[in-house]
């Protein structure tokens, strides 16, 4: 790599984090520290049924005795000094929580904060028939096309109002896919989650639009707190989109969500994310994000898919590791990634993907890229239980180095019980090539143009499973100019 | 008029002790087009990527002159947008990248070094259209990655699709005809001879004598040991064809002895 190069890669990491800026709204925190009472809190602000509250605090008494007797997650390559738990305030609404029937009652600051986001509701409520449930802090400030969904039967809600309007269908499905006591985050979450999206999707019904949230991190020492909980019913297909970005911030913020996915047979659910929350210093590594989220799906039914497609970019620390349990027979699950790191920021992901049903199929399409320190692990498990016959796995796991001190490191697990079995795993390590940057040159791009052109190529494998809306947010994230901008 | 000057060039290899050439002259006048031949190893492609800037070569003396400029002065996109072209002895691949995307950019940026507009999609595909036709290459190919999966003959093809995309003023051809079937070197010399005018000057480094045959040089040099040992006419590639480069060797030889 040629010194302008490694140049441009450091000026790339130097850039100011652009979505750094913190909204002025006035916001009511609990006290900081993990306590019954502060869980109580929560639910009584949140104005929750009892078997809610009674469920949190099940989760409480869990998680604190994990954290009591000292437990961390230290398996993972990753390097950062584990979350105060007792320092954390675990709730914040905006002040004004009232939830708007229409943009025109959202407050400017709030109106303004997406704009900066390069969101404006307005163009997407117009342009691209996107239904966004905005989660401003903890609570839902504005949501939209309820309408339409409303026709087809199609609950999209903040996790908090499901729980208070159906809460049949979030008390049998809630904490199913990831119980409480999977995780420590996953504890912690289901003591204090905060709020986050429900959906369901009644039999037969093709979602009419792509739901979409934005999440946003707000509040200075707030924890963030999602809980996402998606039921599709047999034969019905729903396109999810999640995107985040957070303000910068000083203290490390942790965010810990839980992602629920239950697909009946016949069913499809595709579950997309964009992160770009704040990294960090790119010197010190100060300040970042940690981005520790549990998300899982169930093909519960017959036939049935899950897709999980990410680009991650942002947070100083990301563990997660989307999965699927293939229960149904012919069921498929799909793992698309991109995990971009620089600076100081560590990421450890990757899926786990569980062979149960018969003639089961996976796909894992992995692509990590560091620059700078940075470091990037995949670390996946492809598990075949004894009766899944004809069980079947295509593993692809490719690292870009973008410098000579950022690491890749790629931990596939394989267990296959099952003699039937196919497993197919490759991987590859790459640097951005002398010869590619060259050939580059000699067509007329300069350093940046090419080397854009070349991360951009690498990825695009991922990047084409986003939805289009999404992809072109996507690229932009990774700077890099839109393919089929020609057509 | 000169549009290239090479001057006693020297190169070795970036902090290596490594000497390839060893005193190249050579000029090229605008309008005409050379052949450039030499035994393997002889130091052909190190000056085409030396012309084209690539930075593992180290110009330890002489010059390069380009339209009368100091030429070692810019950056390989820089020579790229005054018009230089290299059509590479062995194609990259560049997976995942379109062909679209990456000749849009291409294009588009040396236009803007031409203070030409950039062109509109539309234009573009269009462009793109009838030149792949001209130069015989597959349309399917413009819509896969840059190189990716190419057999060699396509990868050919593909760099001379790109030279007539970009339209330089110096072309430099580095063993185009190569792997190429009987129709596609038709196809390139056709094109090339299209390309031909008053205003351009083509270097075409090259093993047979076929291609030049069809594109005809107006000067023919030989390469050996990273120096220009015999120039000429067609007469020269003819002969070469018959003898092969022994007779060159020990005549450079005596040259030396001398
Ligand atoms: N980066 C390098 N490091 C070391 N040696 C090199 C390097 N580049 C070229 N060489 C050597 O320089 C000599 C000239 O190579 P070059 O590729 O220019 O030959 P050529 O005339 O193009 O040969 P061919 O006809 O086989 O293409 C060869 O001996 C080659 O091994
Ligand atoms: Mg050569």
């Amino acid at each position: 790599m040629s010194t302008s190069e490694t140049e441009y890669l450091k000026g790339k990491a130097n850039e100011d984090y652009e979505h750094g800026f913190y909204t002025d709204i006035e916001a009511e925190t609990a006290p900081e520290g993990l306590t019954e009472d502060v869980v109580r809190y929560i639910s009584h602000r949140k104005d929750e049924p009892q078997w809610l509250l009674d469920w949190r605090l099940k989760a409480f008494r869990h998680v604190r005795e994990r954290i009591d007797g000292g437990e961390t997650i230290d398996w993972a390559h990753l390097d950062y000094e584990a979350p105060k738990f007792d320092e954390i305030s675990y709730f914040s609404a905006p002040k004004d929580k009232a939830q708007y029937e229409s943009l025109d009652e959202v407050p400017d600051e709030i109106l303004e904060t997406f704009e900066r986001l390069g969101i404006p509701l307005e163009e997407q409520k117009a342009l691209t028939g996107v239904a966004v449930d905005a989660v401003m802090d903890s609570v839902s400030v504005a949501t939209t096309f309820k309408e339409k969904l409303k026709e087809k039967g199609v609950i999209f809600k903040s996790f908090g109002e499901a729980a208070r309007d159906h809460p049949e269908i979030v008390r049998e499905y809630m904490g199913t896919v990831v119980p409480y006591t999977d995780n420590l985050y996953a504890a912690l979450n289901s003591a204090v989650f905060s709020d986050g999206s429900f959906v369901y999707v009644p039999e037969g019904v093709t979602c009419p639009m792509e739901l979409s949230t934005y999440f946003r991190i707000n509040e200075a020492g707030t924890g963030q707190f999602e809980r996402t909980l998606i039921v599709a019913e047999p034969g019905s297909y729903v396109s999810y989109l999640e995107g985040c970005t957070a303000p910068m911030r000083k203290e490390n913020q942790l965010h810990a969500a839980v992602v629920e996915l239950i697909a009946h047979e016949d069913a499809e659910i595709k579950y997309s994310t964009i992160q770009n929350w704040y990294p960090g210093d790119p010197d010190t590594g100060e300040g970042g994000v940690y981005n520790l989220v549990t998300k899982r799906g169930i093909c519960k039914g017959d036939n049935s898919k899950i897709s999980w497609t990410q680009l991650e970019t942002g947070s100083a620390v990301t563990q997660k590791y989307p999965s699927v349990i293939l229960a149904g027979d012919n069921s498929v699950g799909e793992f698309y990634s991109v995990a971009f790191t620089k600076g100081h920021q560590q990421a450890d992901t990757g899926t786990k993907m569980q062979h149960i049903g018969k003639n089961t199929k996976s796909t894992i399409i992995s692509k990590g890229i560091s620059a700078d320190v940075a470091d990037n692990s995949y670390r996946g498990q492809v598990k075949v239980s004894k009766n899944a016959d004809n069980a079947r796995n295509f593993s692809q796991c490719d690292s870009m180095l973008l410098g000579p001190d950022c690491g890749a490191h790629t931990y596939p697990y394989i267990e296959s019980n099952n003699p039937s079995a196919q497993i197919e795993h490759e991987a590859t390590t790459s640097k951005v090539g002398e010869d590619q940057m060259f050939y580059c040159h000699q067509r007329g791009l300069g350093e940046e143009e090419a080397l854009k052109l070349i991360v951009n190529g690498f990825c695009q494998e991922v990047l084409q499973e986003l939805p289009m809306e999404f992809a072109v947010e996507a690229k932009e994230l990774l700077d890099i100019e839109l393919e089929g901008s020609v057509g | 008029m000169p549009l290239l000057e090479v001057k006693n060039l020297h190169v070795g290899v970036e902090d290596e002790d490594i000497r390839i050439l060893n005193g190249v002259d050579l000029t090229l006048d605008t309008g005409q087009l050379h052949a450039l031949m030499g035994p393997n190893g002889s130091g052909k492609s190190t000056l085409a990527s030396v012309l084209a800037g690539r930075e593992e070569y180290e110009v330890l003396d002489g010059e390069i002159l380009y339209d009368g400029e100091d030429l070692l002065e810019l950056e390989p996109e820089e020579r790229a947008e005054e018009g230089i072209f290299l059509a590479f002895q062995y194609p990259v691949e560049l997976p995942g990248v379109s062909m679209t995307n990456f000749l849009k950019e291409s294009v588009n940026s040396v236009r803007e070094a031409r203070g030409q507009e950039e062109l509109s999609s539309a234009e573009f595909l269009k462009m793109m259209r009838e030149r792949a036709d001209m130069m015989g290459l597959d349309a399917d190919l413009t819509k896969r990655s840059v190189n990716e999966g190419f057999s060699g003959g396509e990868k050919k093809r593909n760099e001379i699709f790109q030279l007539a995309m970009l339209e330089p003023r110096l072309a430099i051809l580095d063993e185009t005809d190569s792997g190429l079937d009987i129709d596609a070197l038709k196809n390139v010399a056709d094109g090339v001879n299209k390309l031909r005018d008053d205003d351009r000057g083509f270097l075409v480094i090259t093993h047979y004598e076929r291609i030049l045959r069809y594109i005809e040089p107006e000067r023919v040099h030989v390469m050996l040991d990273g120096k220009i040992a015999q120039s000429g006419d067609m007469e020269l590639a003819d002969k070469l064809e018959d003898e092969g480069y022994e007779w060159v060797r020990e005549e450079a030889a005596a040259a030396a002895a001398a």
